[in-house]
């Protein structure tokens, strides 16, 4: 998947991603025309784009409408150094993707990605450099090749 | 060999279990808030079923915005009013409290497994309970199948042994913990607690400490249980809930943390990052427009008793919001005349619930306004303005600076 970098800092928390102000909705369009908000004078993000981010991306409450805001924006992935446990977890639940990477401080605002999942890799179109991958164990594979841990449930 | 996550997963699936493992465990407990659960039951109706097998103890809570304040919140009480209703689970209303309180005091055991689709449900981890939030869809599994998936998390022991000094308590405790380990220093983790500082805490304390651990991101906050357990189940009337769960004695932990309770200060954490910590001396003086006592943090009894120990007789100069974590405490509170000293001192007491914790009510700051809470986090526009400011503190630093108006050390007052 090819997409353009909105790159954010360290430690961005849910109430960031979608203040609590507005979990009074779990419409995915609504929640999506609120996302990022809470970031220092407001933040776009657009269909398409690739979020790249530093650690502990997601941080903070459980709500489950931060992933889906973001996935609603029309974000094919986030990039990350790493995750909070609960963001990590609501995510790939819900079918997007969320890939652990050392290599994060290399990417810049506007750089052209492609990342190839099965690889483990993700090219920088940019910059000419390639980044790999922390993969996922098994059992996760699985959830994420359902496109979440509803659809993977075998009834 | 074994730390107390291991040992209570082990337990749970009849064998023993490393750190990394996946595994598929029964839940004894679930709930939802009033925040996420209309999530859960929209996910839940997604799987289609005839029937569900949800864990013995199922609970849905309305304390995040309770009493509602807007129809669409009203709505979303309604549905989960309804649901809990045609399935039989046991709902939490307006007024009842915190999910976190209500867990502790009415359901939890030592050695249960308890997922909560609220991040502080590490909070649960104080009666040695395997005590983890997750999201709405991992809660509607839990609710449909009774199950839920866990990776095994490494443990990183934190060992606090000492004499605390005069004005510490343990939201100072958790508070120094944070500001040396991080944001994410007990990622993917668990923290298991012990000490005499933790030994000597009584489970409202104890529950202030584990209540945090989230907030360096681990995924739960364990104690063993003890005398203090039993006492604690006893006074709630289930003492046959009570069981002995301790770590073994030659466990391999990841990490091994020890702190002397004697150099830990008065503290706060700084706008707008939990683990920005610092010693409340080092912010004396600095004006505070309202003070908030409550939560899941620290919104217990005798977070109650050391605020009115300390404002009995005085008047405060800042606004002062109290929101009891649960009826119980406020039935307490109002038992030990405590709630009768907090407002003639000038306090407000809203009903027990998350109160302005979440900003979605109850006490929303206006633009440059500084507050000084015992919350458990200070993220920008957390409590509904990003143009404000919050620092945590324990309760005692936080009625000591309400009597002043500033900033002010509880450890040169007490």
């Amino acid at each position: 998947m090819e997409g353009i970098v909105y790159k954010f800092g360290d430690d961005i928390n849910t109430d960031q991603i979608i203040p609590a102000i507005y979990l009074d909705t779990t419409d995915p369009n609504e929640l999506a025309s609120h996302c990022m908000e809470g970031i220092e004078g407001g933040r776009r993000i657009n269909k398409g784009g690739i979020i790249v981010s530093g650690k502990n991306f997601g941080c903070g409450s459980s709500r489950e409408h931060a992933p889906l805001a973001i996935k609603a924006s029309g974000i094919q992935a986030i990039i990350a150094k790493s995750f909070a446990r609960i963001f990590f977890r609501n995510s790939i639940n819900i079918g997007l993707p969320v890939i652990e990477c050392s290599e994060v401080n290399k990417i810049d605002e506007g750089d052209l990605l492609n990342i190839i999942p099965k690889q483990g890799k993700i090219e920088n179109l940019t910059k000419n450099e390639t980044y790999y991958t922390k993969p996922y164990p098994p059992f996760m594979q699985k959830i994420i090749e359902k496109g979440g841990l509803i659809s993977s449930i075998d009834l | 060999m074994a730390t107390l996550v291991e040992k209570i997963i082990s337990q749970h699936i009849g064998k023993k279990v490393k750190p990394g493992e996946i595994v598929i465990v029964d839940v004894d407990g679930c709930f939802v808030q009033d925040g996420t659960g209309p999530l859960a039951i929209k996910r839940l109706k997604e799987l289609s079923l005839d029937k569900i097998f949800p864990p013995k103890k199922v609970v849905f809570f309305i304390d995040h915005a309770s009493p509602s304040p807007r129809l669409e919140l009203s709505n979303d009480h309604k549905v989960l009013r309804e649901f809990a209703k045609d399935y039989n689970i046991i709902l939490s209303d307006i007024g009842d409290g915190i999910c976190h309180q209500i867990m502790a005091e009415d359901f939890i055991k030592p050695g249960d497994i308890i997922v909560g689709a609220d991040s502080h449900t590490t909070t649960g981890g104080a009666l040695c309970s395997f005590s983890t939030g997750m999201g709405s869809t991992d809660i509607a599994v839990s609710l449909a199948f009774g199950k839920v998936w866990l990776k095994v998390p490494s443990t990183i022991k934190i060992e606090i042994n000492g004499k605390l000094k005069n004005g510490v308590y343990p939201k100072d405790v958790i508070l120094h913990i944070i500001g040396k380990i991080g944001a994410d220093g007990a990622n993917y983790k668990a923290l298991e607690f012990c000490g005499d500082v933790i030994d000597n805490m009584d489970i409202e304390e104890r529950m202030t400490i584990s209540n945090m651990a989230v907030e360096a991101s681990a995924k739960v906050g364990i104690m063993k249980s003890d005398e203090k357990t039993k006492e604690f189940l006893k006074r709630h009337e289930r003492e046959g809930d009570f069981s002995y769960i301790a770590p073994d004695n030659d466990t391999n932990y990841e990490q091994v943390i020890k702190i002397d309770g004697g150099d830990i200060e008065p503290s706060l954490a700084l706008p707008h990052f939990v683990d920005n910590v610092c010693s409340v001396r080092e912010k004396e003086g600095v004006p505070i427009d309202v003070v908030f006592i409550g939560t899941c943090t620290n919104g217990r009894l005798s977070d109650l008793r050391t605020t009115a120990d300390i404002i009995s007789g005085k008047k405060v100069k800042t606004r002062l919001i109290i929101c009891p974590a649960s009826r119980d405490v406020y039935l307490s509170a109002l038992k030990e005349g405590i709630v009768e000293v907090l407002v003639k001192s000038g306090g407000v007491i809203l009903p027990p619930g998350c109160g302005p914790c979440v900003g979605i009510h109850q006490g929303v700051l206006a633009d440059g306004e500084r507050c000084l809470s015992t919350a458990n986090r200070n993220f920008k526009g957390r409590m509904g303005n990003p143009n404000a400011e919050i620092y945590l503190c324990s309760q005692a630093t936080a009625a000591v600076s309400a009597l002043y108006g500033e900033i002010k050390n509880p450890g040169s007052i007490l």
